[in-house]
């Protein structure tokens, strides 16, 4: 026996082993490149700022009493109003694309691929592709005035309808790829039981394809919904800074407004907020076999 | 065999030439079937056969693109599923995977839109009709059942919406034996009670003459055979239908003579044999004559009786079967033919016959089925 079989038959007989050799690398990558920082920033949260950035120790709640201002709490709202509006959005257009490519026999592989096509491009640069599009003298002003339906350029960019459509557009393939997984998944024999037994199209949708493609929906709106909440690319790049959400006032407080301690305090805030999504998804998963799933 | 010419009432699914393709493939081939009222009529043949494909023709799963599909009397051919008087039990029962027992089985009579209390009266009823206690499996869902119980959810949700023609699509296929030889006498006997027309597919020769009034034998897209499973298995019309139910040993020649209601065949070796005088058996004619096993005998090559053909042979093996006790001949053109003898208990009174004896095996010139060219 060579020496990587005598080993690998060695961890046969030692399942705990074999387990722990199997997590161990990433257990350790998370504790020191996750847990860490976290861990670090978690305490900034609540020491005093220091002057050119940083901390200088102490304690204070203050950060926290801070996002109590009716200024952050409006950035707090919006944030929210915007990642829910994204994520039901993005369910009302990305369901039925990934319905009809669970459908297309063998152009499936060539949808999916043009689904995940744009996850090719540096998220970066398709956000300023969508500047070209949206702004006064762009794309879509251009058609507009020189099919006169407009006289003067619209207002696009730096609006929350700009900071929406960006945030849809680049997370509608998370909500397409999970939903699509779901509804590939369903039985189509299911569906002619129901038809047998007397459901027309409109009721198997909704008794039988809806509830069984459910973990789906839950899985790419929270896939949607958690990254658009901490989104900051899109908001400052497309909503200006009359647009800030709380990812765009984060990233401010360690840059430009050098307060550590009070993006620390937002950041935790904002992953409060998503704990709370998280567990309510569990919630609906673990609910889920007497509702919704298979 | 003589059918008391049934009133087109009678007659619940008629198929008249119906045809299904699949791009080059003709699953199903010009066929015509009628099914009588509270019939149990089987469509038996192997895997793509068109078996399966004849059954959702009646479903209005697929519609023909040749021939016309009957239900009740009605042209059906482009309407839905849920615009006939059908219901369906799945090969693989398609049970609601989100719904508990109760939800799948009241599922038909939801969408008829029948009263919240009336589809509780009829889901108890049903599940009673397939021996589900309600109180204890009602709210089960379909992953904490098995597959027997399954099998009878699935019989219930299509039961309860009281069609006029159930069809199964071999629903007894994921069940083991014993079950299985249990289940085929309840749908047998639920037939009976319920008055409603099943039409069973299946692929077991065995289940197909247990249960049914009529088997329709499909090979290659076409109705090879219609008739009682006694017609069936004794009178088998071609090679395809004796092999394919039970066994058979088929003895080829040409017509020599006819002489009156008995025929002479010739075979290739010069050896004879005569078979009843049928309709198209004239001298000069090739002929294929099939035997069921039971209906040959061995003897001692000089002990013959008259009456009977014989063909010389050597003892190749003797197979103990339990009930019977097989025979294999090795003839001289070097097939083995297959003997079924009772078994009248080897320990007292065994069979005769060792491998290597020297044979002959009859059989009366009337027990044999002159076979059609398929």
């Amino acid at each position: 026996m060579s020496g990587a079989r005598r080993l690998l038959a060695g961890l046969n007989r030692r399942p705990q082993l074999a387990a722990a050799s199997l997590l161990g690398p990433g257990t350790l990558w998370l504790l020191l490149f996750f847990f860490v920082p976290i861990a670090v920033v978690f305490a900034y949260s609540f020491m005093t700022r220091g002057v050119y950035g940083g901390v200088t120790g102490g304690f204070t709640l203050e950060h926290y009493r801070r996002f109590l201002d009716p200024l952050y709490l409006g950035v707090f709202r919006r944030t929210v109003t915007l990642a829910v509006s994204c994520t039901v959005l993005c369910l009302v257009v990305g369901y039925p694309v990934a319905y009809t490519i669970a459908r297309a026999g063998r152009w499936k592989n060539l949808l999916l691929f043009l689904v995940v096509v744009p996850l090719w491009t540096s998220f970066l640069v398709r956000t300023y592709a969508l500047i070209f599009l949206l702004r006064d003298t762009g794309f879509v002003n251009a058609v507009l005035l020189a099919l006169g339906v407009v006289r003067e350029p619209l207002v696009l960019l730096y609006t929350p309808g700009a900071v929406l459509a960006g945030l849809v557009y680049g997370y509608l393939p998370l909500m397409v790829l999970p939903i699509y997984v779901s509804l590939e998944k369903l039985d189509p024999t299911l569906l002619e039981a129901a038809e047998v037994l007397g459901a027309r199209p409109l009721a198997r949708f909704w008794r039988i394809t809806l509830p069984l493609s459910a973990p789906g929906v839950v899985a790419g709106a929270m896939l949607v919904f958690i990254p658009a909440l901490g989104a900051f690319l899109t908001p400052d790049l497309l909503g200006g800074a009359k647009q800030m959400m709380v990812g765009t006032l984060v990233q401010n407080q360690f840059g430009a407004a050098r307060n550590w301690p009070f993006g620390s305090a937002a950041s935790f805030i904002l992953m409060a907020v998503v704990l709370v999504a998280v567990l309510a998804y569990l919630r609906l998963r673990d609910r889920a076999p007497m509702e919704a799933v298979a | 065999m003589t059918d008391t010419g049934p009133q087109s009432s009678d007659l619940v699914v008629q198929l008249s030439r119906a045809s299904k393709r699949f791009g080059t493939v003709t699953a199903v081939d010009a066929v015509s079937l009628d099914i009588r009222r509270g019939e149990f009529f089987s469509l038996l043949g192997p895997s793509g056969c068109g078996k399966t494909t004849t059954l959702r023709l009646v479903a209005g799963l697929e519609e023909p693109d040749d021939g016309d599909v009957r239900l009740l009397g009605e042209v059906v051919n482009r309407r839905r599923p849920y615009e006939r008087p059908v219901a369906m039990v799945f090969q693989n029962y398609a049970l609601f995977p989100h719904l508990d027992v109760r939800r799948n089985v009241a599922f038909g009579l939801e969408q008829r839109r029948v009263p919240a209390d009336r589809i509780r009266e009829r889901v108890r009823r049903a599940l009673g009709l397939v021996r589900l206690d309600p109180d204890t499996y009602a709210r089960r869902m379909p992953s904490q059942l098995s597959g027997g119980q399954r099998q009878r959810v699935a019989l219930a949700r299509a039961l309860v919406i009281e069609p006029a023609i159930l069809l199964l699509d071999e629903p007894l296929g994921a069940i083991d034996l014993k079950l299985r030889k249990e289940m085929q006498l309840e749908l047998k006997a639920l037939n009976r009670q319920l008055g409603i027309t099943f039409v069973y597919v299946t692929h077991d020769q065995e289940e197909a003459l247990t249960m049914s009034d009529r088997i329709a034998v499909m090979n290659q897209g076409r109705v090879a055979q219609v008739g009682t499973p006694a017609e069936i298995y004794e009178n088998p019309r071609t090679a395809f239908v004796a092999d394919f139910i039970g066994e058979c040993n088929f003895f080829d020649g040409t017509v020599a003579e006819r002489d009156g209601a008995v025929a002479t065949v010739a075979r290739d070796d010069g050896l004879r044999f005569r078979i009843p005088a049928v309709n198209g058996v004239a001298p000069g004619r090739a002929v294929r004559i099939a035997v069921r096993p039971e209906w040959h005998d061995v003897w001692r090559p000089d002990e013959v009786p008259p009456a009977e053909n014989a063909l010389p042979g050597v003892v190749r093996d003797v197979v103990y079967l339990g009930e019977t006790v097989h025979v294999l001949v090795r003839l001289p053109e070097g097939a083995d033919a297959r003997v079924a003898l009772r078994n009248e208990g080897q320990l007292t009174k065994p069979v005769p016959w060792r491998a290597g004896d020297q044979v002959a095996i009859g059989w009366l010139p009337e027990d044999c089925q002159v076979l059609e060219e398929e």
